[in-house]
């Protein structure tokens, strides 16, 4: 077997509490589907067909139960669940289950909503024998109002600092921010090997990986790496031009650096398969070099490489972030040849519902409602004369008569009461809005959720 | 078209007097030949008792006009003629009936030339007591018609019916096929072109199963260019090959023997569909399907596997190492102090041999000539430099004028051909030429497992067109050929291999001796009669 995939999805959303303080991110609802569809859709479609998901016991009780992940999802999930308050980081996940992984894994997050052509991702994995190959994509900019947001966007959001080669394609340098403490420094071995490198700002990670077995045996020797994006992918960058590794030499004197020496052999001898010497002479006798200008030959005889495939066009979301989330749910409809209306739902003839628009299963929409650019959600209920625009109705959610929404997110199983005005506003789980109530740009969560804050 | 048909005719009365007369001369005839004879006559027969009616001349016509295109568009050589009739009167055989509907006995007959033709070709490219009934996975029966050279598919691109059957045939095989990019330039239309941006990957699933994950990273190298070169290809082929056999386990009612040779086939079609093989490649293949199907039925699987691993490395340690050890050692007595060596491109049998002699304390000096779009010549420079060996650096267009400074020539081979033409990357054939007009000697360095049974006079026929946007350059920002689609009346054309003729090789260097170019069929026929 080639390659096996490893869905994450036991994250919290830290980054977006007002919406999964009742509801586990990957069960968010993002154009009537719930966020780990669309990853799991994307593993099947290029070819998979089994993943294993790690995930908490709600997450894996919902993969069981829920109609649209049992009767759409063919693959074959092997659910792994993890303690919540364990408070595991992706690499310690990986630690975990490190019994079931045979072969190189390709790691995906469950907020990934994407159309990447994933060959590209996995070609340069396979062409090059890359130890590690990323997806990346060009930030797009939100459009959308974000209810509950005060003022301007926050400018100061943590850049991600990418240096790749020439070609774009080797990644030779990746740091955040909020890890570089004066600036940004670069090692001159780096500089000698590549001395054309492009740094780049406006990327998004993908956090989607391929990763060879090895890491993992890696992994499972340093278990002070507890995650994939934070540590380890900035550790296995930095490592591709470490001097100890291409000269495989073990005289390091500080003990401290003894037990990281022992890492990096263990990195690069699971590295080496049978039969290296054929491949060695393949290579010897190719006429390739990865580089020209120097005297040294193809991959500067490193053997850890690191790709990135950079998305120019197409679609990457993820969905960590409120804003992320609102603009998922205006772009992901377009993507379905689904009708907009499920067959299952109840609309009034008298009410308008708008082409962009979608609404779930078992809705049941009164007269004179007009739905302009939203997603409702399943089993919602929405009275007469309710004007909805531009917003995201979750599912369970009851609209009494003559509300007036618009630009909001409407949380699972909230109520909303009669002639309620709700402007730019997130009305968490289960809240209740009282009637008449006029809200503009305020995020309504329960009491007891603000006291966690 | 009538005239036609006799001249045909009496070309066939006179190959078959020519047959007779070898006979009476007593010549020791093989078996294969003696069969051939057989067919021929009774062929010969066949073709005095046929009734020619309309109906034939019709299907004539329409075969006739198949063949056309799939000859080269530029005037055919005298090897050429000699299929042609021979194929028009495998095409007379089936059209042995009265009536122009297909009658059973006429249909069985069509298939039964189809099949022979196919056995045929696999014959004449194997004479000597082979096993040729394991070597394809299809069953053929017992031929009857006359020796007849099937064209190879990948050149029979601009043909729709050749173009169908290999579609299916790689639907079968659930192998994806790659489409074609870009205009073709018209003399080379009969053969593929692919480009960089469309990888054979895009259909495959990821993880690869239909095909083995080590094939499919090879075919993805061999169409990035990552392992370019005959001798790397072939190395990085059988090491493939290696992980295959070990990851393979025999289904329950099958026999190894012949159930691998099966499963390697659609392998096969994938990697040339990633780039056409080479004929290193090629021999490589056949080697490893002989032994497969040579190992004996009561053989276990875990014996079978371990001595097919070990055949793959003696033959790589045999024909690849060692044969270039005896080459350099050769070649070095042909290298003295004082030389100015001149070689093309990037050859690594070229670049192993200076590097032998260097060590061995010659005293020489290299030239070497590079040509884009590749500009190998720059791998093989920094190979040379970091050896120590002094060089100059030139490209193609100045060859004139630093010829004159220039005692010997070598340069490596991507095949040698069954006529003593040398077939090997673009420009090698000019090099020759020119080499030639100042009288310099020309040397071929070639090893014997790149000899193939092939006869090619020209470089039209079979060659290998890479993608055409590697001609596309950018200087100072500024792309010309950008949009070169869209002019009409524009093609680019990237060849990659040309042919060199014999009279402008003086001695091919390989790891038998050194032998003139002209006794390339003898080593052929030998090999083929040790094995």
């Amino acid at each position: 077997m080639e390659l096996q995939a490893v869905l994450m999805a036991a994250g919290g959303g830290s980054r977006m509490m007002d919406l999964t303080y009742n509801t586990p991110k990957p069960l968010l609802p993002v154009g009537n589907r719930p966020l780990i569809w669309y990853p799991l859709n994307l593993l099947e479609r290029v070819g998979f067909e089994e993943v294993i998901v790690i995930t908490t016991k709600e997450v894996q009780k919902a993969l069981s139960t829920d109609q649209r992940l049992k009767t759409d999802v063919k693959l074959r999930l092997d659910v792994v669940c993890i303690q919540e308050e364990a408070d595991m980081g992706t690499a310690d996940a990986l630690r975990h289950i490190q019994q079931k992984i045979k072969t190189d894994i390709l790691v995906v997050s469950c907020d990934l909503i994407t159309d990447v052509a994933l060959h590209e991702v996995v070609d340069l994995f396979r062409a090059h024998s890359a130890t590690l190959s990323i997806l990346m994509s060009k930030v797009h900019e939100f459009t959308e109002t974000v209810p509950g947001q005060k003022g301007k966007k926050k400018a100061g959001e943590q850049r991600d600092f990418v240096g790749v080669d020439v070609t774009g394609k080797r990644l030779l340098f990746m740091a955040n921010e909020a890890d570089l403490d004066e600036g940004l420094v670069l090692r001159k071995s780096i500089m000698r090997k590549h001395p054309r490198m492009l740094i780049k700002t406006g990327l998004l990670d993908g956090h989607l990986y391929c990763l060879k077995r090895s890491v993992v045996d890696f992994l499972v020797h340093n278990k002070c790496v507890t995650s994939i994006r934070g540590e380890l992918v900035p550790y296995l960058v930095r490592k591709q031009f470490s001097k100890s590794l291409n000269s495989q030499n073990a005289t390091e004197d500080s003990e401290k650096n003894q037990k990281q020496q022992d890492a990096h052999h263990n990195l690069e001898l699971l590295s080496t398969s049978k039969d290296e010497a054929l491949l060695q002479l393949a290579r010897e006798r190719s006429c390739w070099n990865d580089h020209r200008g120097d005297m040294s030959e193809a991959y500067h005889g490193g053997k850890l490489r690191c790709y990135v495939h950079i998305m120019e066009e197409g679609m990457c979301y993820r969905v960590n972030t409120l804003a992320a989330y609102i603009e998922a749910n205006r772009v992901v409809p377009k993507l379905f040849e689904d009708p907009p209306i499920h067959p299952a739902a109840v609309v009034s003839e008298r009410s308008l519902v708008g082409s962009d628009s979608i609404i779930g299963p078992l809705c049941q929409i009164s007269d004179k409602t007009s739905i302009k650019r939203s997603n409702v959600g399943t089993s919602t209920t929405i009275k007469e004369k309710v004007k909805i625009t531009n917003s995201i109705i979750m599912n369970g959610v009851t609209i009494e008569e003559g509300c007036n929404i618009q630009g909001s997110v409407i949380c699972n199983n909230a109520v909303i009461g009669r002639g309620a005005d709700i402007k730019y506003c997130l009305v968490g789980s289960g809240q209740h809005v009282e009637p008449e109530a006029e809200r503009t740009n305020e995020v309504i969560v329960g009491s007891d959720q603000l006291m966690e804050i | 078209m009538h005239h036609s048909i006799i001249v045909r005719v009496k070309e066939e009365d006179v190959k078959l007097q020519e047959v007779v007369q070898a006979k009476c001369e007593g010549k020791e005839l093989t078996k294969e030949e003696k069969q051939r004879l057989r067919k021929e006559k009774k062929q010969h027969k066949k073709n005095k008792k046929d009734d020619r009616g309309p109906p034939e001349k019709e299907k004539e016509k329409e075969k006739a006009s198949v063949l056309a295109p799939s000859k080269p568009a530029t005037q055919s050589p005298a090897h050429k003629a000699a299929p042609v009739p021979v194929n028009a009167s495998a095409s007379e055989s089936p059209v042995a009936a009265e009536k122009p509907a297909k009658s059973k006995a006429e249909q069985r007959a069509e298939r039964r030339a189809r099949q022979d033709t196919e056995r045929a070709s696999k014959q004449g490219k194997k004479e000597g007591g082979q096993q040729s009934a394991s070597s394809k996975p299809k069953a053929t029966p017992n031929e009857l018609q006359p020796v007849v050279k099937r064209l190879p598919e990948h050149i029979q691109v601009d043909d729709p019916a050749a173009l169908k059957k290999l579609a299916k045939k790689l639907e079968r095989q659930q192998v994806p096929l790659r489409s074609d990019y870009g205009y073709k330039v018209s003399l080379f239309s009969h053969l593929h072109q692919y480009s960089r941006k469309n990888p054979p990957t895009q259909q495959i699933s990821i993880p690869a199963t239909v095909i083995h994950p080590s094939i499919v990273r090879l075919g993805l190298q061999y169409s990035q260019g990552i392992i370019a070169g005959s001798n790397a290809r072939s190395v990085a082929l059988l090491h493939a090959f290696k992980q295959v056999i070990q990851d393979y386990s025999t289904p329950p009612n099958e026999e190894l023997s012949r159930d691998l040779v099966n499963k390697l086939s659609p392998y096969i079609s994938f990697l040339s569909q990633c780039r056409p093989l080479s004929a290193s490649m090629g021999n490589a293949i056949k080697y490893i399907k002989k032994e497969i199907s040579n190992i004996p039925s009561q053989c276990k699987e875990e014996e079978a596997k371990r001595r097919l691993q070990e055949c793959i490395d003696s033959y790589i340690n045999e024909k690849i190492i060692l044969a270039s050890e005896a080459i350099s050692k050769y070649a070095i007595e042909k290298i003295s102090d004082g030389d100015v060596i001149l070689v093309y491109g990037c050859s690594s049998l070229v670049n192993h041999i200076l590097c032998e002699a260097f060590e061995k304390q010659r005293k020489f000096r290299v030239i070497v000539v590079d040509s884009r779009p590749r500009l190998e010549g720059r791998e093989a420079l920094r190979r040379l430099v970091k050896k120590g060996i002094r060089c100059t650096y030139v490209l193609i267009s100045a060859l004139s004028y630093i010829l004159p400074e220039v005692s010997k020539v070598f340069l490596g081979a991507h095949a040698l051909l069954a006529n003593g033409y040398v077939m090997s990357r673009v420009g090698t054939s000019q090099i020759a030429l020119v080499a030639k007009a100042y009288n310099v000697p020309v040397l071929v360095c070639c090893e014997t497992y790149k000899f193939c049974e092939r006869v090619q006079t020209d470089s039209f026929e079979s060659n290998e067109l890479d993608d055409p946007d590697d001609l596309i350059v950018t200087r100072n920002g500024k792309t010309h050929l950008e949009n070169w689609q869209t002019v009409k009346s524009l093609g680019l054309l990237n060849l990659v291999y040309d042919v060199t003729p014999p009279d402008f090789v003086d001695l091919v260097i390989t790891d038998l001796g050194m032998i003139p170019c002209t006794s390339v069929p003898v080593v052929l026929r030998v090999k083929n009669v040790d094995q």
